[in-house]
């Protein structure tokens, strides 16, 4: 049974909010994970205050598409979403805990006065940038290798715990700092900032070229564990895989000649992303669980389908405007933030850059962000240990 | 064994505590994200059109309160999002098609408050005055679309309209009727007075304990004027709805009705008990008006009340003490709001000023905290005398919770989370309000405008004496 054209239309709705919130909420994100990096509060200030005046007026209303991504798939196909929530509970709810502890960070550091208050918040709040896309990224991971079942009993491990899906994680963790940094490039730019233009050019290329090799053994894990994903990307997506790694090179291209046109840059990079993410989209058709649940067995009503069309016509006729303005205004600077961690600014200029900072500092990144990536392994270790249920699944 | 672990797989207590606590503390916020933009904005409109130093500076504190308040909701509300799937899979995958729509027309007005919330609270430096008091208008206006959006989902939990099942199936959806069904213009009215109520009186308890304290210039009086003023029109307009809501619910959802007023057995000459605990049939403690019940249902003694006998004991929500006592202290929260509001009220028409005895000041400082109370209570009501129905008549909690474990460990991480965002909630903004006093003593008194949007503070500093050298409290004009 193929899948009617409503529910096409819907399920590609769908996508491109998916696309929207990984590239909006995805740079947030991204930021987060560059001001986890960015050092002591000497070192990190700059870069950290640029990222805070990006994302502030922001984060907000781009959080919202992951309101809608929940909302369209409960709407429009209920079946998947409720076997999704039961299967993928834990990684699930680790997301979820990223997303409260960010905004737990986000309220509190701009009101926090002293410094150890400041780097305890900030690090909440940076530490959560990097749960958050992880956890999202091997659900993302579970359901494209079809380890989702369709009427699931309970947790199901194994799901988001294979590599595949562990991979897609990492990956969309790397994605994320990469299309913060090179948004970060034409921000820096226009405030004047030639060091820190080049400090997220460098950090850019860097996560851009991580980025590409995750996708590479992302993929060659699908073809053996997704084999239906496999072929469609390789098939009837090719040409959008193909459009996303040549507008990756592009970027690198860009940065490595300095060419820093603030929307060109930008386009580039986000091409890159949605078409991957319509990739994947194209990819799985006709299923939403390849291959156990076909679009047509998952989705709702034709009514509630129309409904939703009524409702994305609405927001593109409210949102859109309104977010045009939103960004309008960030980008003519209309917008300040107010309360930028003055405390944090005035304590790195009243101190001595001591290397003694007990939060950051002490390590290099690249220990450290080994050091997280071990940590959150043992971690997915220890809960499928605890998680894992008392008797043999039926 | 097997069948044991089956029973603790579906055993809807956990998740149903998560569920009330991230609803009780998420609706709290959300007040805020409904009504506080209003709030903010009529002292933004005083300080704008009169020139108003106080009042501008008040708006500004304020939307700078919000700016946290909004960032913990939005947070608070992505959980409930989370949570419809995560705990309630059983509904959502049989009932997502129906109860979507309201939710996807929120997800819109979510969008639009969000969007305008980034514009309003950063562009208070840079835009012009009356751009930016219109750039607070489509936050108040989807703030109450968006909480009717969300209302009339929980609406149709209770009224289930506009769909057909046929094996278990939902076969057709008719959006309109899901989203205006028979409880949506009553919950939805109930809830945006409700919101308006918390959130003024809140804000007017804040500044009534600042002038019990003798703090009583211009900018505490309009700081108590102000929110208690939009407050003190909603309640009696929640009083009013009210009583029409409970006669509706006694038609609509008897069972629940009867729990509210411990109508044990279908009868006429109802009495109305005011209190009481109930045990092995019999009320306790509690004064009873004979025939009251009844007046109040049909406006006649003789009108015939349906009691909780009217369904299977299996059928009857549990714990109708909680169920009762919650809504008579509403009712009764609700009452001396209102006597409140109408005693400033009498004070001002007759004298053109704000009363300023502590018999007044000190409830008025209360008075959010049972805003709160009642509306907590309020949700009680609705919530819990619903079960055991997550859709009533329709669909089992029991059968809509998840199979998934480890809802335990979630309960008890949300519990500890939310303790740490209450504290953050609470203590941010009176962090803030220290630093402020610390900041600028002197400034709350001041004829001049610091703050405010710069072309209002051209217009006063040429007409009224130089503005004041900026405070040091860490706003963008500091730096």
């Amino acid at each position: 049974m193929s899948p009617s054209p409503d529910t096409i239309a819907v399920a590609a709705i769908l996508i491109m909010v998916v696309a929207a919130y990984a590239l909006f909420g995805g740079a947030d994100f991204g930021g987060g994970i560059w001001d986890l990096l960015a050092g002591g509060p000497v070192r990190g200030e700059a870069a950290r205050e640029l990222i805070d005046e990006a994302i502030t007026p922001v984060w907000e209303a781009n959080h919202v598409w992951l309101v809608f991504i929940l909302v369209l798939l409960w709407t429009a196909f209920p079946p998947a979403f409720a076997a999704i929530m039961t299967a993928l509970f834990v990684p699930l709810s680790l997301s979820l805990l990223g997303i409260v502890l960010r905004g737990v960070g986000f309220a509190f550091r701009h009101t926090a006065e002293r410094l150890r208050m400041q780097q305890l918040t900030g690090a909440l709040f940076a530490a959560a940038s990097l749960i958050t896309p992880f956890f999202m990224g091997t659900v993302v991971g579970a359901v494209a290798t079809g380890q989702v079942p369709v009427h699931p009993r309970g947790n199901v491990l194994s799901a988001w715990t294979s590599p595949t899906s562990i991979l897609t994680g990492f990956l969309f963790v790397a994605a994320c700092a990469y299309v913060s940094a090179v948004f970060l490039v034409p921000e820096a730019r226009q405030r004047g900032h030639e060091n820190l233009t080049r400090y997220f050019s460098l950090r850019a290329t860097a996560a851009g070229v991580i980025t590409g090799a995750l996708a590479g053994g992302t993929f060659a894990e699908l073809s053996a564990s997704a084999p239906h994903v496999f072929a469609g990307l390789t098939g009837i997506a090719l040409p959008l895989v193909a459009i996303s790694i040549a507008a990756g090179i592009a970027v690198l291209v860009m940065l490595w000649l300095h060419w820093h046109h603030a929307v060109w840059l930008r386009a580039t990079a986000a091409l890159a992303v949605v078409t991957v993410v319509g990739g994947w989209g194209l990819a799985q058709y006709p299923y939403l669980f390849p291959t156990s649940m076909s679009l047509a067995a998952g989705s709702a009503p034709k009514a509630s389908l129309v409904g939703e069309f009524v409702v994305a016509g609405l927001a593109l006729l409210l949102v859109a405007p309104g977010f045009a303005l939103l960004y309008f205004l960030q980008q003519q600077r209309m917008l300040t933030a107010a309360d930028t961690d003055a405390g944090l600014r005035l304590a790195a200029h009243l101190e001595p850059p001591t290397p003694a900072q007990p939060t950051a500092g002490l390590a290099p990144a690249g220990i450290r962000v080994t050091t997280a990536l071990v940590l959150a392994l043992l971690t997915i270790r220890a809960i499928r240990d605890v998680f894992s249920p008392s008797r043999p699944r039926p | 064994m097997g069948t044991v672990v089956h029973v603790l797989a579906v055993n809807p207590v956990p998740a149903r505590s998560q569920m009330g606590s991230s609803l009780g503390f998420h609706i709290i916020l959300a007040c805020f994200g409904i009504a506080f933009a209003a709030v903010t904005m009529a002292a933004e409109w005083i300080g704008i059109r009169r020139g108003d130093a106080a009042a501008l500076l008040l708006a500004r504190r304020w939307s700078k309160v919000m700016a946290v308040l909004v960032a913990v909701g939005a947070v608070s509300g992505t959980v409930l999002s989370y949570e419809m799937g995560l705990l309630w899979p059983g509904m959502m995958g049989r009932f997502g098609a129906a109860i979507g729509f309201p939710f996807s027309m929120e997800g819109i007005f979510f969008f639009l408050e969000a969007i305008f919330v980034g514009v309003y609270l950063y562009g208070w430096e840079r835009l012009p005055p009356w751009a930016h008091w219109w750039s607070g208008m489509p936050i108040v206006v989807a703030g109450v679309l968006g909480a009717m959006s969300v209302i009339a989902a929980n609406s149709w939990m209770n009224s289930p309209a506009g769909y057909t099942l046929s094996h278990g199936k939902i076969t057709s959806v008719d959006p309109v009727s899901v989203f205006f069904n028979a409880s949506t213009p009553y919950e939805t009215t109930h809830m945006v007075l409700a919101a308006y109520m918390v959130t003024g009186f809140l804000v007017a308890g804040v500044y009534a304990v600042g002038l019990l304290r003798g703090r009583r210039d211009r900018y505490h009086r309009l700081g108590f004027a102000v929110p208690f003023t939009i407050a003190g029109i909603a309640a009696p307009l929640q009083v009013l709805m009210g009583d029409v809501i409970a006669r509706f619910i006694a038609h609509n959802q008897p069972v629940k009705f009867a729990a509210m007023e411990y109508v044990t057995r279908t009868s006429r000459d109802v009495p109305e008990w005011l209190g009481g605990i109930f045990i092995n049939g019999h009320v306790y403690f509690g004064a009873s008006i004979p025939a009251f019940d009844s007046i109040l249902v049909g406006f006649s003694p003789h009108t015939r009340v349906i009691g909780w006998d009217s369904v299977p004991p299996a059928q009857r929500p549990p714990l109708v003490t909680l169920i009762h006592l919650s809504f008579d202290l509403m009712v009764g929260i609700g009452f001396v709001l209102l006597a409140l509001a109408a005693w400033q009220g009498w004070w001002w028409w007759f004298h053109r000023r704000l009363l300023m005895t502590p018999w007044f000041l000190v409830p008025c400082a209360l008075s959010g905290v049972a805003a709160v109370a009642a509306m907590e209570a309020g949700w009680i009501v609705t919530e819990v005398g619903r079960q055991p129905w997550i859709v009533y008549r329709v669909l089992l909690v029991s059968n809509a919770v998840t199979p998934a474990s480890g809802v335990p460990v979630t309960l008890g991480v949300i519990l500890v989370l939310y303790a740490i965002l209450t504290v953050v909630s609470i203590g941010v903004p009176m962090f803030m309000s220290r630093r402020w006093r610390q900041g600028a003593p002197a400034e709350e008194e001041a004829e001049q405008v610091p703050y405010g949007p710069a072309q209002a503070r051209a217009e006063v500093s040429a007409a009224g004496p130089p503005a004041v050298p900026r405070s040091p409290d860490g706003g963008p004009e500091a730096r």
